[in-house]
C-alpha cells in the first residue's frame, strides 16, 4: 500500500474529525479500515497466559439499513461465485437439523470442492504468521495491532510473549469477474427451467 | 519490445503463452514464456481471466441470455460466446454447443468449409464450419492479446501455432486459413504439438538437457489430452560435435483422451448404482462425470486411498436433501482405466479393428479400441527402420527415454504403468527401459514450448529436425488400352517424400497436358510408413491412406502475350494445352504446397507459370 502525500494528508487532518463527529457511516467505515476489515478476514490471535481482561471497545455504531451511496456488488458478486461453483448459498438456506452427519458431509463435499475452487479464482489468502499455531511468538514494542490480536492476560506494554492461537489470514490479491453493463448482481442464482 | 509467442490450439483447450525477445540485457532472453490471461465469459454478465481458454463455442438461442450479458470489450454485441461458458452451458444444452472443432477439422469425412457443427444439431441452431469455429477460438486468443499488449499488434510478433503431428497437410492448410479468417495478416509457422512438449523440456532444464541425453538416444513423446493421443519418436544425433534432435516418427491422430476414461468411469458407477435401484437423470450423469474426473485424479495421485468419495448434488436448491453418495474404489478404477485404456499387453498387440457396418454415420472417427497401450505397441512396431532403431535386429523401436505431456500423465501411477510396459517390452528383446523425463507443466508445456521455438529460432538455440511426417503421392491413370466399363487403373507417384525439410522443392518427372479453363482433379494419398520412396516412386494405391483430392481449375490460364480480344478473335480460349510438372514444396511455416509448373517451351527465356493446386475438402462421405 502506497503511503498518501503530505498534502492529502493535511487535508484529511483538518476534515476527518468532522467527517467522524457528524457522519456515523463514515465513522463505522473509519473504525473497519482501520481494524483491518477489508483485507484481514481474521486477525492472529495470540493468546496470553492468565486472567482475562475485558476489553474497553467504543459500542457499535447501529446502522438501520443499506446505505443507497454504498456499492453491494462485490459482495454479491462472491457469493453469486461461491453459490456457482460451490452451492454455498443452497447449503446455508437450507435446514440441515432433519439430516444425519453422514449426509450433511456428503454436501460439505460438494461445498468445499466448489467453493475452494471458486475462492481459489478471486482471491490470493494467506497466512498473516508464518510461524506453526502453537509456537512461542514475540510482539515487540510497536507491532501492528490490525494484524495481530492479543488476548488474555493482556498487562503491561508490549513486548509480549505469548503462543500463537490462530495464524490468521490475510487476502493478498483479490480479481473479481469484470461485469458487463446492465447485469444485476442481486441476482445469485436464476431459476432454472429445464425444456 | 518484440514478443515470441506461442498458441496451443488444443481439442479441449487453448493457451497462449509468450517471451520477450530483443530483450534489454542478457538475462531478459533466458526468461521462462508466461502464460497469457485470457479474458473470457465465465458466467453471462461475469467475464474473468483465466490461462486456458476452454476449445467450446456456444451458440444460445435469442432470449437464452440477458442482452449484453455475452458481451467481451473486443465483442460488444456477441451473439455467441467461447471458453468457460461455453463449456458449462454446452454440458447441460448439448445440442448448441460446438465441441472437438479441431479433430473435425482434421476429418476427411466431411466437408469442413460446410456448415456442419454442431454436429446433429436440432432445427433453427445457427451452424459453424470447423474453420469458422477454429477461426473463433484463434480471434479469440488474438483479441485477448491485442488487449492486453495494444502496444505489439501480434501481426509484428514471431508466432507459432501448434498442431497435432498427426494433422495432414490438409489439416494443417486448414488451420493457416483458420487463422486467416480470425485476422492474422502474417500466417504463423506451424509446430508438432510433440515438438513443443519436448521445447518446453528443454527451456524447462536449460542447458543441462544436454547432459540428461546422449547421442543413439530415442525419446518417446505420450501426449494423452482432454480428447486425443499422439506419440512421437525424436531422436538425439550428433552433428560436428553438437547435439541434435530429430523427430523420426509421428503416429497417427487418435481420438482418445481423459475425458473418455472420465466417462467410462462414470458408466460403470451408473451401472452399479442401477443395480442397486437409484436411476440418474441426464444431469445427474453429467454430476457423476465431473465426480468421476476430481475421484480419478484422488486415487491416481501419489499416496492414493482405496476408495474414493463420489458426490452427485441434487439439482434443485435442497442440497444436502438431494444429493446422492457413492463411492469409486480402487478395483472400479483398475478395472475400468487401468485394464481398459492401459492393459499390460505384449509388443505384438495390436488395436483391435471393428467388423465392418453396412452403414457407418459420418461422426468423427473414434477409435474401435481404447487400448492407448495396444495403439502405442503398433506404432513402435511400425516405426522401426534401420534409422530409428540404430540397425539392430529389433522388432520395434526401443525408446531409451519418455516425455509425457497432457493431464492424463499427470498421474504418477499412469506414467509408472505405462514406462513399466515399455520397459517389458524392451527387456524381452534384450534391451534396456526407458528414464521418463521430467519438469514439465502437463498444461500449459504446448504453449511454453512454441513460445520457446519462436524465440529460438530467432536468436538461435536448439531446433528439432524433422521434415514431413509422411511420404505423398498422387494418383495417376495409367495410360493404357480402355476396356469398356472398366476404370483405369491408378498408379500412385510419390511427389513428396518422407523428412522434406521446409523450404525444399522437389518436382515429379513426368509431365502433364493440361487443357485451360477444365477442372483438374488428382486423387493424393500419404503412407507414414514407407520412408525410403524417393520423388518419382511408383506404387499402388491400396498400400496408402488416401487424403483429401486435389482440384484446380487452371482458370486464369492466359497466354501472356495474347490479349483477350486476340484469343476470344482466334478461337483459343478453351483449347489451349499446356504441359506443367507437379511441384511439391514445404513452405516456411510447415505446409505442404503443391503447384503446378509449366514446362517452358524450348528457346524461351522465361520460366514457366506456375499454378498453386488447393485441396478439395468438400469430403468423400
Amino acid at each position: 500500500m502506497e503511503p498518501l502525500a503530505f498534502g492529502a494528508r493535511l487535508w484529511l487532518a483538518l476534515t476527518l474529525p468532522f467527517r467522524v463527529l457528524f457522519d456515523g457511516l463514515a465513522a463505522r467505515k473509519i473504525v473497519g479500515a482501520l481494524e483491518g476489515e477489508l483485507l484481514s478476514l481474521s486477525e492472529a490471535k495470540i493468546e496470553l497466559q492468565g486472567e482475562l481482561e475485558a476489553k474497553a471497545r467504543a459500542p457499535e455504531p447501529t446502522v438501520k439499513e443499506i446505505a443507497p451511496e454504498v456499492d453491494h456488488t462485490p459482495a454479491l458478486q462472491l457469493l453469486a461465485i461461491l453459490q456457482r461453483e460451490g452451492r454455498f448459498v443452497d447449503f446455508l438456506q437450507e435446514d440441515v437439523g432433519g439430516f444425519s452427519d453422514a449426509d450433511i458431509g456428503a454436501a460439505a463435499r460438494v461445498v468445499h470442492e466448489g467453493c475452494t475452487r471458486g475462492l481459489k479464482d478471486v482471491v490470493t489468502l494467506a497466512a498473516i504468521r508464518s510461524e506453526a499455531e502453537g509456537d512461542a511468538v514475540e510482539l515487540p514494542a510497536g507491532y501492528d495491532a490490525n494484524l495481530n490480536r492479543v488476548t488474555g492476560n493482556v498487562t503491561g506494554e508490549p513486548p509480549f510473549k505469548g503462543t500463537l492461537a490462530h495464524h490468521g489470514w490475510r487476502v493478498e490479491k483479490i480479481r473479481l469477474p469484470e461485469l458487463t453493463t446492465g447485469h444485476d448482481p442481486t441476482i445469485i442464482a436464476p431459476a432454472e427451467v429445464e425444456l | 519490445m518484440k514478443y515470441a509467442v506461442g498458441i496451443d490450439l488444443g481439442t479441449t483447450n487453448c493457451a497462449l503463452s509468450y517471451a520477450g525477445v530483443d530483450g534489454d540485457g542478457d538475462d531478459r532472453n533466458d526468461a521462462p514464456p508466461v502464460p497469457l490471461p485470457i479474458p473470457q465469459v465465465v458466467a453471462p454478465g461475469e467475464v474473468a481471466e483465466r490461462t486456458l481458454m476452454p476449445s467450446f463455442l456456444y451458440c444460445p438461442a435469442d432470449s437464452q441470455f440477458p442482452p449484453g450479458s455475452l458481451a467481451l470489450s473486443w465483442y460488444p454485441n456477441a451473439r455467441d460466446v467461447v471458453g468457460v461458458l461455453a463449456r458449462s452451458q454446452g454440458a447441460s444444452t448439448p445440442g448448441r454447443l460446438v465441441s472437438s472443432a479441431k479433430s473435425w477439422l482434421s476429418h476427411a469425412g466431411v466437408d469442413r468449409r460446410g456448415e456442419i457443427l454442431p454436429w446433429e444439431a436440432p432445427e433453427g441452431v445457427p451452424k459453424l464450419s470447423p474453420l469458422q469455429a477454429t477461426a473463433r477460438y484463434l480471434g479469440h486468443l488474438r483479441a485477448a492479446w491485442e488487449h492486453a499488449h495494444p502496444e505489439a499488434p501480434l501481426d509484428e510478433q514471431d508466432v507459432v501455432l501448434c498442431v497435432p503431428a498427426s494433422f495432414d497437410p490438409v489439416a494443417r492448410e486448414l488451420t493457416l486459413e483458420a487463422a486467416e479468417l480470425a485476422g492474422f495478416d502474417e500466417p504463423p509457422r506451424l509446430l508438432e504439438e510433440p515438438q513443443a512438449a519436448l521445447y518446453a523440456w528443454v527451456a524447462r532444464r536449460g542447458a543441462a538437457w544436454r547432459k540428461e541425453v546422449s547421442v543413439g538416444d530415442v525419446i518417446l513423446v505420450v501426449d494423452i489430452g482432454g480428447g486425443t493421443t499422439d506419440f512421437s519418436l525424436i531422436a538425439v544425433r550428433e552433428e560436428e560435435g553438437v547435439l541434435q534432435l530429430e523427430r523420426v516418427a509421428v503416429g497417427d491422430h487418435i481420438l482418445l483422451g481423459g475425458d473418455n476414461m472420465d466417462l467410462a468411469l462414470a458408466y460403470t458407477v451408473r451401472a452399479r448404482m442401477e443395480a442397486e435401484g437409484k436411476e440418474l437423470d441426464d444431469w445427474q450423469v453429467r454430476a457423476l462425470t465431473h465426480g468421476c474426473r476430481a475421484a480419478k485424479e484422488t486415487l491416481l495421485g501419489e499416496g492414493a486411498p482405496e476408495v474414493a468419495p463420489l458426490v452427485i448434488p441434487g439439482r434443485g436448491s435442497k442440497l444436502i436433501g438431494g444429493t446422492i453418495r457413492t463411492e469409486l474404489t480402487r478395483a472400479e478404477l483398475d478395472a475400468v482405466l487401468l485394464e481398459g485404456f492401459f492393459p499390460e499387453v505384449g509388443v505384438d498387440a495390436r488395436p483391435q479393428t471393428p467388423r465392418r457396418m453396412g452403414l457407418t454415420t459420418l461422426g468423427l472417427p473414434y477409435p474401435a479400441d481404447a487400448a492407448i497401450t495396444r495403439h502405442l505397441a503398433a506404432f513402435l512396431a511400425r516405426s522401426a527402420t534401420t534409422r530409428t532403431t540404430g540397425g539392430d535386429e529389433r522388432s520395434f523401436v526401443h525408446p531409451t527415454a519418455i516425455l509425457f505431456n497432457g493431464g492424463v500423465t499427470r498421474s504418477p501411477m499412469i506414467r509408472e504403468r505405462i514406462s513399466a510396459i515399455v520397459t517389458r517390452w524392451a527387456t524381452g528383446e534384450g534391451g534396456v527401459g526407458p528414464k521418463v523425463l521430467e519438469g514439465i507443466d502437463a498444461e500449459l508445456a504446448v504453449s511454453h514450448g512454441a513460445a520457446y521455438y519462436a524465440r529460438a529460432r530467432r536468436e538461435g538455440g536448439v531446433r528439432i529436425r524433422g521434415g514431413t511426417v509422411q511420404a505423398y503421392y498422387v494418383g495417376i491413370e495409367r495410360s493404357e488400352l480402355a476396356v469398356p466399363g472398366i476404370p483405369p487403373r491408378v498408379d500412385a507417384v510419390c511427389v513428396a517424400p518422407f523428412g522434406m525439410e521446409e523450404g525444399s522443392e522437389v518436382s515429379l518427372p513426368q509431365a502433364f497436358g493440361l487443357v485451360v479453363g477444365e477442372p483438374v482433379s488428382f486423387r493424393f494419398f500419404g503412407s507414414s510408413s514407407r520412408r525410403e520412396d524417393t520423388v518419382g516412386t511408383t506404387t499402388t494405391p491400396a498400400q496408402l491412406a488416401e487424403l483429401a483430392p486435389i482440384e484446380t481449375a487452371l482458370e486464369g490460364l492466359r497466354t501472356p502475350k495474347a490479349s483477350e480480344h486476340e484469343q476470344a478473335a482466334s478461337g483459343a480460349i478453351a483449347e489451349e494445352i499446356v504441359q506443367v510438372r507437379l511441384h511439391a514444396r514445404v513452405t516456411e511455416v510447415g505446409t505442404l504446397e503443391l503447384s503446378a509448373v509449366e514446362d517452358a517451351p524450348a528457346g524461351r527465356e522465361t520460366p514457366g507459370r506456375r499454378w498453386k493446386l488447393s485441396f478439395d475438402v468438400r469430403g468423400q462421405g
